[in-house]
């Protein structure tokens, strides 16, 4: 029989209302990287939380190196040389690389011996190739670098089980290459990692093998070398997937949102747009493309009002709506879908049909005068929820903390279409949909762009921008540094002008 | 020269007070507990140590006020724990358990006066500190004059604590961890450190210091304890956490201001252009001054990123 380095057996966690891991399996081999595949909410980082000792199965059996074990605590995980790097970063903005990193493993006793740590903290990212700047702070390093920081950490405590917990989600296409060179090095150590994604790419590119799961079920374990996309597709959502989106020429008309020299401050005051231009015609979607943190959310916010300019303009038809407040704008054909849906896009604790009417309740008919008019909102919801085929328990009465995020962005989509726009502000459409769920949102990204209105698509996922826009601008310190068309790029050339080490022709 | 020289020196000894349970709302913050019952605190400091000064100084002497903050520290620290077990394992509102625990400090202290004294104050003490001249130091040109003559000792005790604080904060595994738990529980909590514990202690800390305070305060201003020894200081320390950006030497600039500004109004007599506003003025200066640094540094000032947020272990 086969020594496993980590074997967790018919794992079972249960949370109040929903079995978060039914009997899951998981064997990982020394020296392999195992990916852990599966949409949102299908179990991945519970299990993984429960071998970092977060939680505590209440069934099921771990083995490490052959010998039965208790994770009571992340202590314990540390000891048996199980290390994670989260998705959500641990480290700690005002401390310097080399704090965060000895942070709860400190050399020296009760005073810390800072000089030593520095030194541990240089041969480290020397040995393995993770270039870090051990003095700067978390809150001026970029988000790769800070991701290197997280994998010191766990170097730094000398674990040889490594989970890497969606490492890709925030890295431009060059930092992901650097990565997966990281998770080869590991693996030829003879480091054991295991990769939590929902990124079929990632894993034909660097996975050994990979264990599936859907809806908090183990599916099964297969080489990757045996495998196919489609097949792990299958695997993961449970029916057939098309990856291809399917779309016809676009065929743009004159412009409609004209943005020329737009400098905008961030919550910091500090400059997040730098005269930004761009235009956006009738008729096509346009991406923007770009590392987090370049000046997308500055600029959605810019066009849909909920921050200020400090100067330039924004043309919407011709016409300068800068100084024009949010429901002037919605009215003059802005809609939005917000990349936070649940702060921004909805009010969480209301019913469905409330939500529904967000944006219209103050008009004929939902409302006569200063009195809403319950039957109306209620017959307009129905319609929206019909069209865009929102589920939910209870219909129009849902309270919509209780729906899936993928019909949570069905009400939105539908509520926004509905308003009839010229413009489409789509910031993230996606984030933390399932297969399904983006396949249906790009669709209706489409349909609204053959209906000859103008879409302008926010999106970190260059597969994203690559297949569903018509013409891609990158933006990269608060400007648009290229626009180029998806048919004459690629996600490697994309990939530079996100990094700022290529300009692309500007239109 | 006299006047100056008395204005630094008594504002030396009003700031004493603030700085001590400022650097104490530094433990608290830090750790991420937003502590707003400082004030509460330092009262209970402040009556067991005006309580136990009358009815010991004949047997102890001249040693009664140093035993007597001592107390009043650890009642302090006792009574803390009642905000770190609201605020820590109840998971409550920290402001909330603040203001109760302030409205309950006032009411306990007199209600317990009248139990022991029989009146609504603590008997008058006679060994509360007493100013002295340090040796050898008051004899340096200007500076014995300023920082060494006619001082209350307690007043180098916070110097001390200042230091020690710094130290800690900048240099040990205790501090590193502590200014954490204020940033990033759950990354604290990812390495293995207990936020519980640490957070148990950076308020715990906080009680010691602000008892120790009410001690101090009521030693040295006044003597005997009432409803309005405190006055108001423990808020006053709260501003000067603020405007000191939760670190130690930041609370002792800050501290030292909020006392020039308390003993303002004693000196604005003697000085002729101020003389004929009316006093009143001057002693609502402290306040005005605490609303107005709030007004133009908390804006700027950002303080520990989950101060007054329980760390909730299933939000992960």
């Amino acid at each position: 029989m086969e020594q496993y380095v980590v074997e967790m057996r018919g794992i079972t966690k249960r949370f109040p209302g929903i079995i978060a891991n039914d009997q899951v399996t998981l064997q990982l081999k020394k020296g392999e990287i195992h990916a852990l595949l599966g949409e949102n909410g299908a179990g991945k980082s519970t299990l993984m939380s429960v071998l970092f000792g977060f939680y505590q199965p209440e069934e099921g059996e771990i083995y490490v190196r052959g010998e039965k074990v208790e994770i009571k605590s992340p202590n314990v995980a540390h000891e048996l040389g199980i290390g994670m790097v989260h998705q959500h970063f641990q480290l700690i903005d005002t401390f310097t690389v080399v704090e965060n990193i000895i942070l709860g493993d400190e050399p020296g006793g009760a005073l810390v011996d800072y000089a030593k740590a520095r030194q541990e903290v240089i041969d480290l990212s020397q040995q393995y190739g993770l270039n870090v700047n051990p003095d700067a702070k978390i809150e001026d390093i970029s988000v790769g670098m800070q991701q290197r920081v997280e994998i010191l950490k766990v170097l730094y405590r000398k674990a040889d089980i490594i989970i890497l917990d969606e490492p890709t989600a925030v890295l431009t296409p060059q930092e992901i290459d650097e990565l997966i060179g990281i998770m080869k090095n590991f693996a030829a150590e003879g480091k054991s990692v295991i990769l939590i994604t929902h990124k079929l790419k990632e894993i034909m590119a660097v996975a050994d093998r990979v264990s599936v799961l859907r809806q908090g079920k183990y599916i099964g374990t297969v080489d990757v070398a045996s495998s196919s996309e489609e097949q792990l597709a299958e695997m993961m959502v449970g029916r057939k997937v098309s990856f291809a989106v399917e779309k016809g020429p676009a065929n743009p008309g004159e412009d409609v949102l004209v943005i020329k020299d737009l400098w905008v401050k961030d919550q910091r005051g500090i400059d997040a747009l730098e005269g930004l231009n761009l235009h956006l015609r009738r008729g096509e979607i346009l991406g923007i493309a770009g590392v987090d943190g370049n000046g997308q959310q500055e600029l959605v916010e810019a066009i849909t009002g909920l921050r200020k300019v400090e100067s330039g303009q924004i043309l919407l038809s011709g016409e300068d709506i800068v100084s024009h407040p949010i429901r002037s704008r919605m009215e003059g054909g802005i809609a939005y879908i917000p990349e936070d849906r649940q702060r921004r896009g909805l009010v969480m604790d209301f019913r469905l049909d409330e939500n529904l009417a967000l944006k219209t309740y103050n008009k004929e008919p939902l409302s006569h005068g200063f009195l809403l008019d319950h039957e109306a909102i209620k017959e307009k919801a129905k319609e929206i929820i019909g069209l865009f085929d929102v589920r939910s328990s209870e219909g129009t009465e849902t309270i919509v903390r209780n729906m899936s995020g993928g019909n949570q962005q069905k009400a939105i989509i539908g509520r926004e279409v509905d308003l009839d726009p010229l413009v489409m502000i789509a910031s993230q459409p996606t984030r933390g949909l399932d297969v399904g769920a983006i396949e249906y949102i790009h669709k209706r990204l489409i349909e609204l762009r053959d209906d000859q209105k103008a879409v302008l698509l926010v999106s970190f996922e260059l597969d994203e921008i690559m297949s569903v826009s018509d013409r891609i601008n990158v933006i990269y310190h608060g400007r648009i540094t290229g626009d180029v068309k998806p048919e004459e790029t690629t996600t490697q050339e994309l990939g530079l002008m996100m990094s700022g080490s290529k300009e692309g022709p500007l239109v | 020269m006299n006047l100056i020289s008395s204005i630094v020196t008594l504002s030396l000894i009003y700031a004493t007070p603030i700085i001590v349970t400022a650097l104490g709302g530094i433990y608290s913050e830090r750790s991420g507990v937003v502590n707003i019952a400082l004030e509460g605190i330092m009262m209970v400091g402040a009556f067991v140590a005006a309580a136990f000064t009358p009815l010991n100084e004949a047997a102890l002497g001249a040693w009664t006020p140093w035993i007597a903050i001592l107390l009043g520290s650890l009642a302090g620290g006792l009574f803390s724990l009642i905000h770190a077990f609201a605020s820590v394992d109840l998971r409550s509102n920290q402001v909330i358990s603040g203001t109760a625990l302030n409205m309950l400090a006032a009411g306990f202290t007199i209600y317990m006066c009248q139990i022991i004294f029989n009146m609504q104050r603590t008997q008058t003490f006679n060994r509360g500190f007493v100013k002295s001249n340090v040796p050898v130091f008051s004899q340096i040109p200007i500076i014995g004059d300023l920082f060494f003559k006619r001082m209350y000792y307690t007043f180098y005790l916070a110097i001390a604590l200042v230091l020690i604080t710094a130290f800690i904060l900048k240099r040990t595994r205790f501090g590193l961890r502590l200014k954490a738990c204020g940033e990033h529980p759950s990354a604290v909590d990812s390495v293995g450190i207990s936020v519980r514990k640490m957070r148990y202690i950076g308020v715990l800390i906080s009680g010691l210091l602000a008892g120790l305070s009410g001690g101090i305060m009521v030693l040295t201003q006044a003597t005997q304890f009432t409803a309005g020894s405190i006055h108001g200081v423990g808020f006053i320390s709260l501003a000067a956490l603020i405007f000191g950006r939760w670190n130690a030497f930041g609370v002792l600039g800050a501290g030292i201001f909020f006392g020039f500004s308390q003993i303002f109004s004693i000196f604005s007599r003697d000085i002729p252009f101020l003389s004929k506003v009316p006093t009143e003025i001057f002693s609502a200066l402290p306040y005005i001054l605490t609303i107005l640094a709030m007004l133009l540094f908390s804006r700027k000032s950002v303080g520990p990123k989950a101060a007054g947020e329980p760390y909730d272990v299933s939000k992960r």
